[in-house]
C-alpha cells in the first residue's frame, strides 16, 4: 500500500482499474461536439405585410425527458432583429453570448445617444426619424447582415469538424426595411421563404404556413393579426403531435416600431377531440 | 500498484502525462459529424456561336423537404459592385448549397481583385483556370459542388466549361449538372450535338451519313433549356419551382426567370 501523500484519496488501480487521464489531455483530437445533447424543438415564422411573427415553445429535453420547462429560445439582438435557435441548447447559449458581445460592439460603434439627439434639434421633420427604431440607426447590423454574419459563423464550425448544433431562424427587416426572413443550419446551409421552420415544424407546420403564404405576393397581403393566427394554429398542431414540445411558448411580432415578444404564452383553445378516434398505435390493443 | 505513482511515473500528477486511453484507438468515435449533405437541384449550360446560356432551377431541398422554392444556382461573377451590373462571366454550382455559395464567393472575390489589379475584366479561360485551382487545393476537403463556368471566349464565341468536386474541368459545348443531370444530358448530347441523328435515306450501315453539327439560335436554346427542364421536373422530385437563366452576350448578361412545377 502506498501511504504517501500523493495517492491520498485517489481510487485504487486493483479495485478501479488505471485512471482515464485522456481528458485532461491538451495535444491530440479536440472534443467537438458530435451530437446534441439538450435540444429544443422546432421554431416557426412567417412573414406579413410589414414584418415577421416568429414563435417557439420553451422546453428544452433531454432525450425524451423534458428537462427546463422554461427556456427561452427567441432572442432580440439590437431591439430590431429576432434569432429563433432550435437544436442544442448549450450552443444556443454560447451564440447568445456571442450576439451580446456582438451587439454591445456594434452599439459603442454606432453611438446613438449624440447622433439622435442632434436629429432631434436640428430637423423638425419627424418622419426622418419615426422610421428607425431608436438603437437601430441605418449603418448599423440589420437582420439580413446578423443572418449573413451567422451562416459564416456556422460554416466556419463546420468546415472545423466544430458544429454549432443549431438550426436558426432570423426575423426583422433588411437594409429596405422590407420584411426578412431567413433560416441557417449547422452546417451552414442558408435559405429564405416566406416561411420557415425548423425540425419538426418542416413537416407539420410548413404546410399548413404555405396554405396562406405560398409566394411572397401571399404573405405581403397578409395581415399582423392573419400571421398570428396561423401561428398560433401551427403551434398547436405541433404540440398535438411532436412529442418533444411544449404548450407553453415565446412569440414575438417584428416591424419597423421594434419587437414586441411575449415569453409566457399558453395553447388556447386545446381539442384533443381527434385523439379518440386514433387506434392501432403503441400498447393499445382494441 | 498506482499509475500515477510519482517514482515509477516522474515527478508529479501534472495533466500532461496522465495516462492514454487503454481502450478504443486514438481519436475513435462512434458518432462523427456529416459536414456534407446534398440539396438537390440541376442546372444546365449551353454555348451558341456569340452566346452562353447558363440555367438552373431555384428549388432547394433536404431529404424529402423542400426549404426553399427560390434559391438561386446561377450567379454573375466579378463585376465591379455587388449589383453586378457590368459582370461578364457567370457561374452555376450544384450540390452541396453552402459549399457553392462558399464556392462563388471566393471566385467572385478573386475576379473582383482581378478587375482592381489589372483594369480589365477577368477572361473566361483564365476564370476557368483559377477556378480549378480553387478546387483542387481543397482537393482533400473538397467544395461538394458541381459548378459550370460560362462567357464569351476572347474571339467573341460561347464558352462554357464544366468541373467535377475537385477541379478536373473541360470545355464543352454543352452539360447538364446535379441531381437531373443524367436525365438531361442525353438529352442534351441528342439536341445539342446532334448524337444519334443521321441524314435520312443517306445509306445503310456506315454509308449511313450523320447530321451535319450546327450552332443553334439564341431562340431554339432558350426552348430547349425550358424543355429540357420541364421533362426533368417531371422525373425528378428534387427540381422544380423556378427556372432561372442567364443569357450571355456581348451586350451584357440577361436574367430570365420562368415558373416551373411546383410540386
Amino acid at each position: 500500500m502506498d501511504h504517501r501523500p500523493q495517492a491520498w484519496g485517489r481510487p485504487r488501480d486493483d479495485v478501479y482499474g488505471a485512471y482515464d487521464g485522456s481528458y485532461f489531455q491538451n495535444s491530440g483530437p479536440k472534443f467537438a461536439t458530435q451530437s446534441p445533447v439538450v435540444t429544443g424543438t422546432s421554431v416557426i415564422a412567417i412573414k406579413f405585410k410589414d414584418g415577421v411573427v416568429i414563435a417557439a415553445d420553451n422546453l428544452a429535453s433531454y432525450g425524451s425527458l423534458a428537462r427546463f420547462t422554461n427556456v427561452k429560445r427567441l432572442r432580440v439582438f439590437l431591439d430590431t432583429t429576432v434569432v429563433g435557435f432550435g437544436g442544442d441548447v448549450s450552443d444556443m447559449q454560447y451564440l447568445d453570448r456571442h450576439l451580446n458581445e456582438l451587439a454591445i460592439d456594434e452599439s459603442y460603434e454606432n453611438d446613438t445617444t449624440e447622433t439622435a439627439a442632434a436629429t432631434t434639434t436640428s430637423s423638425s421633420d419627424p418622419s426622418s426619424t419615426s422610421t428607425q427604431t431608436p438603437n437601430n440607426p441605418a449603418g448599423s447590423l440589420n437582420a439580413a447582415n446578423l443572418h449573413k454574419y451567422l451562416q459564416k459563423l456556422l460554416y466556419r464550425r463546420r468546415n472545423d469538424f466544430d458544429p454549432l448544433w443549431n438550426h436558426i431562424l432570423v426575423a426583422g427587416l433588411d437594409a429596405s426595411s422590407k420584411p426578412f426572413l431567413a433560416s441557417v443550419d449547422l452546417r451552414g446551409t442558408a435559405f429564405t421563404s416566406p416561411s420557415l421552420a425548423t425540425g419538426f415544424g418542416a413537416a407539420l407546420a410548413q404546410p399548413i404556413m404555405r396554405r396562406y403564404a405560398a409566394t411572397e405576393e401571399d404573405a405581403a397581403k397578409l395581415t399582423r393579426e392573419q400571421a398570428v393566427d396561423i401561428i398560433k394554429e401551427c403551434m398547436k398542431v405541433l404540440f398535438y403531435r411532436d412529442a418533444r414540445s411544449l404548450d407553453k411558448y415565446s412569440i414575438a411580432v417584428v416591424t419597423k416600431d421594434g419587437v414586441e415578444l411575449k415569453e409566457e404564452e399558453q395553447l388556447e383553445k386545446q381539442s384533443w377531440a381527434f385523439a379518440e378516434r386514433i387506434h392501432g398505435y403503441g400498447t393499445q390493443t382494441v | 500498484m498506482f499509475s500515477q505513482n510519482p517514482i515509477m511515473n516522474g515527478p508529479n500528477y501534472s495533466f500532461n502525462d496522465a495516462p492514454p486511453k487503454a481502450n478504443a484507438p486514438e481519436g475513435a468515435r462512434q458518432h462523427r459529424f456529416d459536414p456534407y449533405t446534398d440539396n438537390g437541384g440541376s442546372t444546365l449550360a449551353i454555348a451558341g456561336a456569340d452566346f452562353t446560356i447558363m440555367a438552373g432551377d431555384t428549388r432547394l431541398t433536404s431529404g424529402y423537404s423542400i426549404n426553399s422554392r427560390y434559391h438561386p444556382k446561377v450567379f454573375k461573377i466579378g463585376g465591379t459592385t455587388a449589383d453586378q451590373h457590368d459582370a461578364t462571366l457567370v457561374l452555376s454550382v450544384v450540390g452541396f448549397a453552402a459549399d457553392g455559395e462558399a464556392l462563388k464567393e471566393r471566385l467572385d472575390t478573386i475576379c473582383k481583385m482581378y478587375r482592381y489589379r489589372h483594369g480589365k475584366p477577368m477572361s473566361v479561360k483564365a476564370c476557368a483556370q483559377r477556378l480549378s485551382t480553387i478546387l483542387y487545393q481543397k482537393r482533400f476537403f473538397p467544395y461538394y459542388a458541381y459548378a459550370i463556368l460560362g462567357g464569351l471566349d476572347d474571339e467573341g464565341r460561347g464558352a462554357v466549361y464544366s468541373y467535377d468536386p475537385v477541379g478536373s474541368y473541360e470545355r464543352e459545348q454543352c452539360r447538364a449538372g446535379g441531381a437531373a443531370a443524367s436525365l438531361i444530358m442525353p438529352f442534351l448530347d441528342n439536341q445539342v450535338n446532334f448524337k444519334n441523328q443521321y441524314v435520312p435515306g443517306s445509306g445503310e450501315g456506315h454509308a449511313l451519313q450523320e447530321r451535319e453539327r450546327n450552332p443553334l439560335s439564341r431562340g431554339a436554346v432558350e426552348i430547349l433549356v425550358k424543355d429540357a427542364f420541364d421533362g426533368a421536373v417531371e422525373r425528378h422530385i428534387e427540381v422544380g419551382d423556378g427556372l432561372q437563366m442567364m443569357v450571355i452576350t456581348k451586350n451584357g448578361i440577361e436574367e430570365i426567370l420562368q415558373p416551373l412545377k411546383r410540386d
